[in-house]
């Protein structure tokens, strides 16, 4: 680790995506009413793809390629890890922004408060994942959750949206609170704030304090559990990704699950790797719960946003999965999940959001009857989506639960394999039928058939799908990235 | 004379406060007025445990904890209670009861 001193350059993306998020404040009062919502949409995403290219590269420090390095007085560390999640992150911001253009239009959503409430978040979930201390991790979450919150609430005359908001502010809340509480008991057993030296505490000072500290870690636990929707705190989750506006429930599924997934990593298995015997077993529960209940209350959904959050409910129990393994391998398994989650998802959420038209909801499952007839590319891609979700080769998330899996048998749990692929069967069913319903059904008489997409859009899903297959055949890049960065948290 | 407050006078306060706090947000089932006053009372109960170990740990980091927090506190209230009033213009009502939207 590099020195401990101010060292300012090293949180370059985050002082980036900040300007950005004036700039569109600023541009929103300013721009010619005629050009604003092009400018600021376009804006927004070069802001997001910069953002990626800084953390990734290391502008004035850090980097995938750089030394790891602990700068800003303690406060944000840098390394191959911070840098492949901030710039999956910001990359998963770009593309859901991306997808939300054609709906915000319909809605007369596209304003310049969208745009700051997204890139604000997006400082937020950078903030959360460059946390070498407590505090830093809490104030992203916050800035983080706070700014989805408006997100969702942003469609003032949408009942659902309002209704979804408060629910997810509430439980929101009650998530930080558990969490809050949770490091100030750790605060208390170990008398420190930062990570590494709380890590550091808990190993020289025995086991003295090892009740408090357990009480602490059920706290924290529970708080980032729910942040990260496994279940049984998945309550929030599917009102909340069906009440949202589709281009913020997109906005909702893909970029936060990455920064909740670092948060999880940065507690358990840094903070508090010394207590691995006491978290393992409730991550079991909590694994086995989220597969269980993704799986099988996806099942009966008639909403496809509703049957995706039960899906995503399932996607972080494997998620999980890979984090009580607890090794390198389970760390990589893990991140390499969540990016191809996070990819797939902006994915089947983009699709879900662009045809739902002009600021219609059309996210019934009847909807998509027939929709191989009319909309070719959206029902391929979403094919290999499903297939992908799914966990059938050779598309990236075969790759991906493969991967998770054998972390999994590697940490000496056969069992708990097992049970993952018997529920990922499980899974299989509710993805297939989309293809089905798309494929072999006819629209219903009387249906009103789904817009038939703009050309742009068409290209832009369609490069999505391209990337699912293309990391599915070819994943060892991004697994050899996921195992350098599992190597240098 | 009784011997002043120590570390777990202050801890059972906070952990009380926290149930409390905890158990109304679940509890009640009609305001939610009252179950924003329930998240502040949590978060208020973390602080004082902050506080608490910052001043028995001779360690001045948990006290500046407790500003953030604190200020955090005020900006979800504001939020909070922004959603709240958006929600309110289209209902005419803060009872949870009426809100039956979304199943779950």
């Amino acid at each position: 680790m590099g020195g401990a001193g101010f060292q300012v350059g090293y949180a370059g993306a985050e002082m980036f995506v900040f300007l950005a998020a004036c700039a569109v404040l600023l541009g929103d009062l300013f721009l010619p009413a005629e050009r604003r919502g092009a400018v600021l949409h376009w804006g927004a995403i070069g802001a997001c793809v910069l953002t990626a290219g800084i953390a990734w590269t290391g502008f004035g420090g850090g980097g995938f390629d750089g030394e790891p390095a602990i700068a800003l007085n303690g406060f944000f560390v840098s390394s191959p890890f911070t840098a492949l999640m901030k710039t999956a992150v910001m990359l998963s911001v770009g593309g859901s922004l991306l997808f939300s253009r054609r709906y915000l239009e319909g809605a007369g959503m596209l304003c310049g408060e969208y745009y700051a409430l997204a890139l604000t978040s997006s400082l937020g979930m950078l903030v959360m994942v460059s946390a070498a201390h407590l505090l830093p991790l809490y104030i992203g979450l916050e800035l983080m959750s706070l700014s989805l919150y408006a997100l969702i609430a942003l469609d003032r005359d949408n009942l659902r949206a309002s209704e979804s908001a408060i629910k997810y502010f509430v439980l929101g809340a009650l998530a930080s609170g558990l969490f809050l509480y949770g490091a100030s008991i750790i605060y208390g057993a170990t008398g420190e704030l930062g990570i590494a030296e709380i890590a550091a505490r808990i190993i020289s000072g025995g086991g003295e304090a090892r009740a408090a500290l357990g009480l602490g870690l059920v706290f924290m636990l529970a708080g980032v559990a729910f942040k990260i929707g496994a279940a049984p705190f998945h309550m929030w989750l599917p009102d909340v990704y069906q009440g949202a506006p589709a281009p913020v429930t997109l906005f909702i599924a893909a970029a936060p699950k990455i920064a909740a997934m670092v948060m999880m990593l940065r507690v358990l298995v840094e903070a508090l790797g010394v207590l691995e015997s006491d978290w393992r077993p409730m991550l079991i529960i909590l694994a086995v719960a989220s597969l269980a209940v993704g799986n099988i209350t996806a099942i009966v959904q008639t909403n496809i946003k509703r049957m995706l959050a039960y899906s995503a409910i399932a996607h972080s129990g494997f998620i999980v999965l890979g984090v009580l393994a607890g090794d390198d391998a389970g760390v990589a398994a893990a991140v390499f999940y969540v990016i191809a989650y996070a990819l797939m998802t902006v994915g089947g959420f983009g699709a879900v959001a662009l045809l739902a038209g002009e600021g219609k909801e059309r996210a019934e499952l009847s909807d998509i009857k027939g929709l191989a007839a009319n909309n070719g590319v959206a029902a391929a891609v979403l094919m290999v989506l499903m297939f992908s979700m799914a966990g059938i080769p050779p598309v990236v998330g075969f790759a991906a639960k493969l991967s998770v899996l054998q972390a999994v048998l590697a940490a000496g749990l056969p069992w708990l394999a097992v049970v993952a692929v018997l529920l990922s069967v499980v899974g299989a069913f509710y993805y297939l039928r989309v293809v089905k319903l798309m494929y072999f059904d006819l629209p219903e008489k009387g249906a009103v058939a789904l817009p038939v997409l703009p050309r742009g859009a068409q290209a832009s899903l369609a490069a999505v799908g391209a990337l699912v297959l293309l990391l599915g055949i070819f994943p060892g890049k991004l697994l050899a990235a996921c195992e350098t960065a599992a190597r240098l948290l | 004379m009784s011997a002043a407050p120590g570390l777990s006078h202050f801890l059972i306060l906070a952990a009380a406060l926290f149930v409390i706090g905890v158990a109304g947000i679940f509890v009640n089932r009609r305001n939610i007025l009252v179950i924003l006053m329930s998240v502040e009372l949590m978060l208020l109960a973390v602080n004082m445990n902050f506080v608490a170990f910052s001043r028995f740990l001779n360690d001045i980091h948990g006290q500046v904890f407790v500003f953030f927090i604190l200020t955090v506190a005020a900006a979800e209230s504001a939020i909070g209670l922004a959603i709240l009033v958006v929600a309110f213009r289209g209902r005419r009502s803060i009872n949870i009861e009426d809100w039956k939207n979304l199943r779950g």
